[in-house]
């Protein structure tokens, strides 16, 4: 590789060089920013993600690769950049009240938060099981620092720890299954992969099982059932912005890998992989609704919530192998990554706009009167509800409607009729929400911040407006998804 | 954009305008709040007049017909497709009827957080027209779902002791149902390439194993709404929790819904399975018919009364319905609107006594008449009307249902067995019974209690509520050809549907 070719792939990678170059001076300039103005900070970081989002929306429509084949700029890798993007712009508009108000306001927040969405950019972006590997890596790290921000808060300290043992064993998954991949066919790239294996040279047997293992590792990230037992006490323990930006990000960037890897590494193993793929949707839907109704604390209920939608996206996964269908069942996990980001961004908003200090407010009687008290807040919160339910006239509908759609196209009616009947299961604590907040009478305190209030507005009108509106979604989506194929 | 004022759009997204007015009062502004509420759901009536006017009698298929590409895709064909036929036409009337009449009986009602009842009460609206006017599957499941939300607000904040309780139960046993037409839907959309209804029946051509399958599927969220015996259990406690308003939405509008469902959606795409499972829902609407007789006349609560003979009622629709000839059809769909004329009259009713003595229990009146003899003339009106008796509404429609189920109980008829009408006729015999227990109960005999003495005679504004749905029972049940005229070129349309659909079969 000439250094040549090394500058066109950085230059080819730019929104993603930007924001890294950008964090990395955002330290030295933090250094000189007085410590009553670290909201500069702040601001600096969320400039940083606007510029490297505009970069990232410019390339629309581009398909290059770089890096020798090791990193693909296509429309799949910019539709989820751009999610990720604005997730972390979200995340800071979260995270800036919150901070002061839990006195963790510390500056390396945000710059932990750039380093974990050039990780989730990078793993959109890879064509290589061993960059989908770096990039894993590069985006938890700053998570586990992020996870146990709040310290020397013990719950904050427990989550880190349980997230950095199990992510990193989850990472030994992923490695061991590249390097069975790698015996199985002689290559890490997912082009060569594939031509060892029209070429018939692969190892069958080997492959699945380091495919397997690829997805014990991924199913960590995305707290698939049954490798979601870290999920709840870590999404308790964490400060509630960073849950927020990991039960988005660090999710859509499992499935961005999941998804690359399996639509086309892996259709050969279909047979195989698809009663798996499955089983462990049908799991994990039931077992995170279930689980979900005996939750009497938000924040652990919206973590088996997020185990549950999981499981909804995993379905959509399941009719992989079929080359019908396939474009399908990627862009419609597309379109339901962005119904539940904007949806959770935007419950979570509510969330940290009811959280007191020590974990206080966080109760489901805490929410009780909301709507007599702070009606627009309670009215946003509804429709966060509503839309997790699948309830129309909200993006969780449609977003629903077009993985069931995708999932009885496949032929699995079976597994469509346990995603119908678990949404179902779901109505009943999504409504306890509702019903707390409308239906009982409470004083409920909140603290109101401009930019959380904003975020759960914005949050609330988009997932309205975007359920009529849906074509331009739509049609991103689709067309996103085409040079996958 | 100009699609928005075509007739069908205007009728429908109307109330929202009202919404959107309420959203800028003060919670103090009661008054102007209900006002709002009145004036946008009779502007709403207005335009739904306007539809009536420009109705085309002769024409059996839909009329008005909006259609807008909507989502067009990644393979799939969704467009904002309304249309209105006889199917239709009276049910969408009765919708924009009984809002402005439920809006004038909770101006003393509903005190608390007025500006919030009326703001789902026009959503409410918006929710049920359109339930009427689609023509595409998504649009429809959507309006169909949405329906749900403002319904559930109602129940949960104005409601009675158990709101909480029946609101969740309400919501819940309603969304069981319609997920499982979701999953038909989509079966659908993916077989036939659309998800617009005309088109899918044109196609038409589903094997008749998978018809079976998707009419039960359709059914099950139907049959709940209706609700038909054994999925009625709902009902009961939504009714009795519900505000008076709720009730008579629910009771006039929302369950009809279902019916509906079963006659624009689960008739004409499987007109197959709908032949074979015409003797099932049959039995059920049979025993529908005389288990809410029976369970009506045990209650001790008067609204609990008049809601188990809703099911009943919706048995008798059910049945002519399914007689799939049409006198049946056309009883079916005329019962429809009796009974939202003739049930939500009683609701209001319940309503304006429960409103002067908080009670409900039939035990505590006796003797009314004598203290009220305006509102005892108006009840038994109302009272012998959902009895069926010849004269009024209620009479038409179910002699026009016993007539279809009766020609449909021939050996090679849908339904094979004149036993159906024969029982059915019993269930009017047992309406009799209960209605005319209620009606002794509340206001014959002597005036034994002191409470009941100085309860004042209903007022203007509750006579003006009443009156209108007054007129209507008189007329139908004197006059009721301009009803029949309406609907008759669609349904008829539908029976020769059917006619060949059974021909294939054989």
């Amino acid at each position: 590789m000439t250094l040549q070719t090394v500058l066109q792939s950085t230059l080819a990678i730019l929104p993603l060089t930007i924001l890294v170059l950008w964090a990395s001076l955002l330290i030295l300039v933090d250094l000189f920013i007085p410590d009553e103005r670290k909201w500069l900070t702040a601001l600096l970081a969320a400039l940083g993600m606007v510029v490297s989002l505009i970069l990232a929306l410019t390339r629309t429509g581009a398909q290059q690769v770089a890096f020798d084949g090791m990193v693909v700029i296509d429309g799949f890798s910019i539709f989820l950049q751009a999610l990720f993007l604005v997730s972390g712009l979200a995340a800071i508009a979260l995270s800036h009240d919150y901070l002061k108000r839990m006195h963790i306001d510390r500056s390396e927040f945000y710059i932990l938060l750039m380093y974990s969405i050039s990780g989730m950019m990078l793993m959109s972006m890879a064509a290589d099981l061993i960059v989908v590997f770096l990039a894993l890596e590069l985006l938890s790290i700053p998570l586990y620092v992020l996870a146990g921000f709040a310290r020397p808060r013990v719950a904050s300290e427990e989550a880190a720890l349980k997230y950095f043992l199990l992510g990193a064993y989850a990472g030994g998954f992923v490695v061991y299954g590249v390097a069975l991949v790698f015996g199985a066919t002689g290559s890490t790239g997912l082009a060569d992969i594939v031509s060892a294996i029209q070429a018939g040279t692969a190892n069958l047997n080997l492959l699945a099982i380091g495919a397997a293992l690829i997805l014990v590792g991924l199913g960590f990230k995305v707290a698939a059932v049954p490798f979601h037992m870290w999920t709840p006490d870590v999404y308790e323990g964490s400060p509630s912005p960073v849950t927020a930006f990991m039960s988005v990000g660090a999710k859509a960037g499992g499935f961005a890998a999941l998804l690359r890897v399996f639509v086309i590494a892996f259709p050969v193993l279909a047979l195989d992989m698809t009663p798996i793929l499955w089983v462990l949707a049908a799991l994990t839907m039931i077992l995170g609704n279930f689980v979900a109704i005996a939750q009497r604390n938000i924040k652990r209920l919206l973590a088996y919530s997020s185990i549950a939608h999981a499981g909804y996206i995993l379905m959509a996964i399941v009719p992989y192998g079929q080359r019908d269908v396939s474009p399908d069942a990627v862009a419609s996990s597309l379109v339901y990554l962005v119904a539940y980001a904007l949806t959770s961004f935007g419950a979570w908003a509510v969330v940290i706009a009811l959280e007191k200090a020590e974990g206080g407010g966080l109760e489901l009687e805490d929410y009780a009167g909301l709507a007599r008290r702070y009606p627009l807040l309670a009215a946003a919160m509804a429709v966060f509800m509503l839309s997790f339910t699948g309830v129309p006239p909200t993006l969780g509908f449609v977003g629903k409607f077009y993985l069931f759609r995708t999932v009885i196209d496949g032929g699995f009616i079976g597994l469509a009729i346990i995603g119908v009947l678990t949404s179902l299961v779901s109505a009943y604590y999504y409504l306890r929400v509702v019903v707390f907040m409308y239906m009982r009478e409470g004083e409920p305190q909140v603290t109101s911040a401009a930019w959380v209030n904003l975020t759960a507005g914005v949050a609330a009108l988009a997932t309205v407006v975007l359920s009529i509106f849906a074509t331009p979604l739509f049609t991103w989506a689709s067309q996103a998804v085409l040079q996958l194929f | 954009m100009n699609f928005l004022f075509y007739p069908l759009t205007l009728v429908t997204f109307t109330p929202l305008l009202g919404v959107l007015v309420l959203l800028f009062l003060k919670p103090e502004q009661k008054n102007a709040a209900r006002w709002v509420a009145l004036i946008t759901s009779l502007v709403t009536f207005g335009i739904s007049i306007a539809v009536l006017v420009q109705f085309n009698l002769g024409d059996p298929g839909l009329q008005m017909v909006v259609d807008v590409p909507w989502i067009q895709v990644a393979g799939w064909n969704i467009s904002f497709l309304m249309g209105v036929d006889g199917l239709s036409i009276l049910l969408l009337l009765l919708t924009t009827f009984l809002t402005p009449i439920s809006i004038l009986s909770t101006w003393t009602a509903v005190e608390e957080r007025v500006k919030e009842f009326m703001v789902f009460f026009l959503l409410l609206e918006v929710g049920m027209v359109g339930v009427f006017l689609a023509q595409d599957l998504f649009l429809f499941y959507i309006f169909w779902e949405f329906t749900l939300v403002p319904m559930y607000f109602l129940i949960g904040l104005w409601g009675g002791p158990r709101r909480i309780y029946a609101a969740v139960k309400f919501f819940l046993y309603t969304m069981a149902g319609s997920i499982l037409m979701l999953l038909a839907i989509l079966w659908l959309g993916i077989y036939g390439g659309t998800f617009s209804v005309p088109e899918l029946i044109t196609t038409g051509g589903i094997p008749a194993d998978i018809q079976l399958w998707l009419f039960i599927a359709f059914a099950a969220a139907f049959a709940i709404k209706v609700p038909m015996w054994p999925l009625h259990s709902w009902l009961p406690d939504a009714h009795v929790e519900a505000p008076t308003a709720g009730s008579v939405i629910l009771a006039g509008v929302l369950l009809k819904m279902g019916t509906y469902g079963f006659l624009r959606f689960n008739i004409p795409l499987f007109p197959q399975a709908a032949i074979q499972a015409a003797p099932w829902i049959a039995v059920l609407a049979v025993i529908g018919i005389l288990y809410g007789a029976a369970v009506s006349y045990a209650q001790k609560d008067v609204k609990k009364l008049v809601a188990y003979s809703s099911v009943s009622h919706l048995g008798f629709v059910m049945l002519g319905l399914f007689a799939l000839n049409p006198q049946g059809i056309q009883g079916g769909i005329l019962q429809m609107i009796n009974h939202g004329l003739s049930t939500g009259a009683l609701f209001l009713i319940v309503g304006m006594i429960y409103e002067r003595r908080h009670t409900r229990d039939m035990d505590a009146f006796g003797g009314l008449w004598k203290v009220m003899p305006v509102y005892g003339t108006l009840t038994l009106i109302v009272a012998l009307s959902s009895m069926g008796l010849p004269g009024l509404n209620g009479f038409v429609g179910e002699f026009a249902i016993l007539l279809g189920a009766w020609e449909a109980g021939q050996v090679d008829g849908p339904l094979g067995s004149y036993w159906f009408a024969g029982l059915a006729a019993v269930g009017v015999i047992l309406a009799a019974v209960y209605i005319l227990y209620m009606f002794q109960k509340l206001f014959l005999g002597p005036v034994d209690k002191e409470e009941n003495r100085a309860l004042k005679d209903i007022n203007w504004r509750e006579i003006a509520t009443l009156a209108p749905l007054l007129v209507f029972i008189f007329w139908i049940g004197l006059y009721p050809k301009p009803f029949f005229t309406l609907m008759a070129p669609a349904v008829n349309n539908l029976v020769t549907a059917l006619q060949t659909a059974a021909l294939a079969m054989h």
